[in-house]
């Protein structure tokens, strides 16, 4: 059973000839199988933590570990993490002129898959699972993310988790500037996708809405650049009604 | 990549649409079109015709000082039946028929070359293979001058190949019969020291149609001037081009479309990629609407693809109209980076970064290859973009 596990992360970022500590020691395991929410307020670092784990260059990792089924994920280059089966949906997806969403996905499935995926099951899988999404069979002709609206962005990643089926899927914000229409294709497709049961998932948002499509076997409050308190889905009923000030303001966050 | 803000620093990327009671873009040369050099100064370098270009690196060519030497260019001409082809005279009347040189090197190749190629294509010849020019560079000093006719109703496809090492400044003439139908595809695959500077000149018959494909890979210096003018009504002019610009090569395309014919069409697709420092590339697109010339379609467009740090674009659409009676006209210009958040997403899709860079660059020229319309020259390019990539991305 593939399993993540992030052992005292700490990640710096330069900013304004400044380096920053943003994650001071994230302790973090997550099984195929689960699902995990990270909720926090602004700027508490959930999203570098994204990042990190996605191996992005503007952050710098300067302690803890990160494995995947004990192979170390940090040692790894994005690509190499990519294929390893690690996803991240992103809050904020990047346009690529010149490349066809369909050229994409299918280059992408083949350096995931390690082989080019046969034409004819390829073609109709691509096709259901964009029907699924409620996605028009034109969007496959667009240049990648180039003009889309957000929802639409959102709706091209899910259908790449889908497509790609990650043994570890981070969300990031997936459901950020979602109306709810959106938000409800976006969710039936990441539970299509955790009912399989294979696929470990890191679901992170700052609001509630979405746990209400899906559902998380553990909350976390992500403060400060570290998880302050942990629960089942409870606990995100508790933020729903109180919000993050307990946090924030001195509260349990040190 | 329509965004401005993807400009990179240090390009430009300017327009101008001018409507115009006299024509800036002829005023905008430092002398009117002559045939002889001596009508020309020899530019300093801020001529708005010669701003971009390095003089330094045109080893003469400007200047007078680049004389010609022997067996400097090896021209092979392989044509099918029923194609003349011969070398002809400075005298010969057919020559200089499609245009005048407009600036001081093409008139200094106009002035210095010894013998004419022409390549005649008779009326209602219907040709199912190319004709296939090669210009090889042996070391040395060229000028030359190239005619390539086609008469009433003929059709033909050109291939020219410019391969090896040379210093070279020409004029290239395509005259169009009516009706007739001519595909040039003008590949410039120098070496890397290579310095090539043309002007092509097309002469559109009545209801004929053009078709010019630029591709520019090789060379230090590689400057070209494709200019359209039109004979009689009804003619239409497609010029695409495609180049890819590597570090410290300075690749320079100025294209004129003169609409001086009523009814007539052009179209003007260039796209071009750059990588690694110093790579310049230069377009200017200048889109002439005469007064008289009433119920012209025109559209011209540049796309770049800046692919790392260091590379520069300076990209000038300008059009310019005489007419308010016309069916269209219309410019874009847009230069836009591959950068690392591009080259993260692709990444962390699995894609190796290599194989990632090569997505873009082929994506982004495939569209412009398939307007060609002739498989294995559309092969060919794409064979060779890869080559490129291969070469330069590693």
């Amino acid at each position: 059973m593939a399993t993540l596990e992030i052992r005292d992360l700490h990640v710096t970022v330069e900013a304004d000839n400044a380096t920053k500590e943003i994650l001071k020691g994230v302790d973090l395991t997550v099984k195929q199988g689960e699902t995990h929410a990270i909720m926090g307020p602004n700027g508490s670092g959930k999203s570098t933590l994204a990042y990190s784990l996605a191996g992005h260059p503007k952050y710098t990792i300067t302690g803890g570990t990160v494995t995947l089924d004990g192979e170390d994920v940090l040692e790894m280059s994005v690509d190499e993490r990519a294929r390893a089966g690690l996803f991240l949906a992103m809050q904020y997806p990047v346009e690529v002129p010149g490349v066809s969403v369909s050229n994409f996905l299918r280059t992408s499935a083949t350096a995931i898959r390690g082989e080019a995926p046969k034409l004819r099951t390829w073609v109709k899988e691509v096709k259901e699972t964009m029907e699924r999404l409620s996605m028009d069979p034109s969007f496959a002709e667009r240049n990648v993310n180039e003009g889309f609206s957000g929802g639409e962005k959102k709706r091209h990643e899910i259908l790449q988790l889908e497509l790609l089926k990650p043994k570890i899927a981070i969300l990031d914000e997936t459901d950020s500037g979602l109306d709810v229409d959106a938000l409800r294709i976006v969710s039936e497709g990441v539970n299509r996708v955790r009912e399989t049961g294979e696929v470990g998932t890191l679901l992170i948002t700052h609001y509630t809405r979405i746990l209400r499509y899906i559902k998380p076997d553990f909350v976390h409050v992500f403060s400060g650049g570290r998880i302050v308190e942990s629960g089942g889905a409870e606990l995100a009923d508790k933020l729903e009604d109180e919000g993050y000030e307990a946090y924030t303001k001195g509260g349990v966050s040190a | 990549m329509a965004e401005a803000q993807n400009t990179p620093v240090g390009s430009t990327t300017a327009g101008a649409i001018a409507v115009a009671a006299e024509s800036t873009v002829a005023t905008r040369m430092s002398a009117p079109p002559s045939f002889d050099v001596a009508d020309f100064p020899v530019p300093h370098g801020r001529e708005e015709e010669w701003r971009f270009t390095p003089l330094e690196r045109l080893r003469g060519l400007h200047d007078g000082t680049a004389v010609a030497s022997g067996d400097s260019l090896k021209v092979a001409v392989e044509a099918p039946e029923g194609v003349t082809v011969e070398l002809v005279g400075r005298d010969d009347a057919r020559l200089g028929r499609a245009g005048i040189p407009v600036d001081r090197v093409a008139a200094q190749a106009y002035s210095a070359f010894e013998q004419a190629g022409v390549v005649t294509v008779p009326k209602e010849t219907v040709l199912t293979e190319p004709i296939r020019i090669s210009v090889h560079g042996q070391g040395g000093v060229s000028y030359g001058h190239q005619v390539i006719e086609l008469g009433a109703f003929a059709e033909a496809v050109v291939v020219i190949d410019h391969t090896g090492d040379v210093v070279t400044a020409a004029n290239v003439e395509y005259v169009l019969g009516d009706g007739a139908k001519l595909t040039v595809v003008s590949v410039q695959d120098w070496d890397d020291r290579a310095v090539h500077v043309a002007q092509h000149n097309a002469l559109v018959g009545r209801d004929a149609s053009f078709k010019s494909v630029v591709v520019t890979f090789g060379g230090d210096v590689v400057r070209l001037h494709p200019r359209v003018s039109y004979a009689g009504t009804g003619g239409e002019a497609e010029l695409f081009g495609l180049y890819f610009t590597d570090a410290g090569q300075h690749q320079e395309h100025r294209l004129l479309v003169d609409h001086n014919t009523p009814h007539c069409k052009s179209n003007v697709v260039y796209k071009g990629a750059l990588q690694g420092d110093d790579a310049h590339a230069v377009w200017i697109g200048d889109v002439l609407i005469e007064a008289k010339a009433e119920g012209t379609d025109t559209y011209e467009m540049n796309r770049n693809l800046v692919l790392t740090d260091g590379a520069r674009v300076d990209s000038v659409p300008n059009l310019e109209i005489e007419t308010g009676e016309i069916v269209g006209a219309g410019h874009a210009s847009a230069t836009g980076r591959f950068d690392d958040e591009q080259l993260f997403y692709l990444m962390a899709r699995g894609i190796p970064e290599q194989d990632a860079r090569r997505l873009v660059v082929r994506g982004f020229f495939a569209e412009l290859v398939q307007q060609i319309g002739v498989a294995d020259i559309e092969e060919r390019l794409l064979a060779k973009i890869e080559e490129e990539l291969e070469a330069s991305v590693a």
